[in-house]
């Protein structure tokens, strides 16, 4: 057991760097966004969203310091977070594989699949 | 109220205390994710679905504001992380000028997206009767639309009609946009104005001495509850604001 580890105290120096590479990453994810990727503008987007996520839980929130408990309650939320997005899209993204159209309700569908 | 890091019956150390405080902490704020992710997933199912409605009503959004309010918002989180490193190393007047900074740049973030939510309301962009996703095309002198940013805002409306096969579908589907736009930030507001009281009570504790080395718990979990709205931004920012923005 680590029970002393509240007692870390983090120095400035890497909250300034945090706060630093979380400026860049917003920039960055503007700046990206401005560029055509296609699908990947998204994939990109969230994948600087998450690392910026993750710098702010372990340095800013201490998550890098905490006891294995915390980081085990930490780590159980973005699992079911990842039961509830993923179990329900591998239903919305397959529901309709079966018909070649929704119809003219929301050709918006057709236009994305093609 | 009891008095500052007095060490109840049922821990061993102050340690312990504070260690079970956080963890309490962290189960709220997995179940704040549970409850935003709801609205994320609400979101994804509607914008695959109406990917062209959900790009034109992004790039309704004004950017400058977005990013701005992004920037503003990082910069209290590090504030707030700061008056966490004052309490911890017992510099006490620090704790209240960083809580006081933290409390600043949030009532900025409000205010900027009091803004915002003006300027739709003056755009027809409020979910509900008088909703047009073409009112700014339309009237582009009301909006101070002129020049390219008319030309694209035209393209970009032709285009949405056409994919989304009329103007009533565009007009649906945008609402829908936009109902998840004043959804999710306003849930998040409203975060962040829970925040704000908790940070005005910090304010007060800290100007009386009450946070150092040996006693800085609700300093520590308020801190941990405003790094988490921060996070919620972080995902907004881009799945509300940069949809289509290689389009402009």
């Amino acid at each position: 057991m680590s029970e002393n580890s509240n007692h870390h105290v983090v120095s400035p120096w890497i909250y300034f760097t945090i706060l630093c590479a979380l400026l860049i990453g917003t920039v960055v994810t503007v700046l990206a966004a401005k560029i055509d990727l296609g699908r990947m503008n998204i994939v990109l987007a969230l994948l600087i969203a998450t690392i910026k996520m993750t710098l702010v839980i372990l340095f800013f929130m201490h998550g890098k310091y905490s006891p294995k408990r915390t980081q085990l309650v930490i780590m159980a939320g973005f699992f079911w977070l990842a039961i509830m997005l993923g179990l329900t899209l591998t239903d919305y993204t397959t529901r309709h594989l079966d018909q070649p159209s929704r119809g003219a309700t929301s050709p918006a569908v057709s236009i994305h699949r093609a | 109220m009891h008095r500052t890091g007095e060490l109840y019956g049922q821990y061993k150390t102050l340690d312990q205390q504070k260690e079970t405080a956080t963890l309490g902490m962290w189960i709220f704020l997995v179940t704040e994710i549970l409850f935003f992710g709801g609205l994320f997933l609400t979101y994804t199912v509607n914008r695959h679905q109406f990917p062209t409605a959900f790009g034109v009503g992004g790039n309704m959004l004004d950017l400058n504001l977005g990013f701005a309010n992004t920037i503003v918002l990082i910069a209290s989180s590090f504030t707030m992380a700061m008056s966490v490193w004052s309490a911890q190393t017992s510099k006490k007047q620090f704790v209240t000028i960083f809580l006081i900074l933290t409390l600043i740049l949030g009532g900025v973030f409000l205010g900027v997206k009091v803004v915002e939510y003006k300027q739709k309301f003056d755009h027809h962009l409020i979910p509900g009767h008088s909703f047009d996703i073409t009112y700014c095309s339309n009237n582009p002198a009301a909006c101070g639309l002129s020049g390219k940013d008319l030309q694209d805002e035209l393209k970009e409306i032709r285009e949405g009609i056409e994919a989304e096969g009329g103007v009533t579908g565009l007009n649906a589907h945008a609402q829908l946009y936009f109902s998840l736009y004043f959804g999710m930030t306003g849930l998040h507001a409203l975060h962040m104005i829970v925040g704000a009281g908790l940070l005005l009570w910090l304010i007060l504790q800290a100007r009386k001495g009450r946070f150092d080395a040996n006693y800085n718990t609700p300093v520590e979990n308020i801190g941990l509850y405003w790094h988490f709205v921060d996070i919620v931004w972080i995902f907004l920012f881009p799945l509300l604001y940069l949809i289509n923005r290689h389009l402009a």
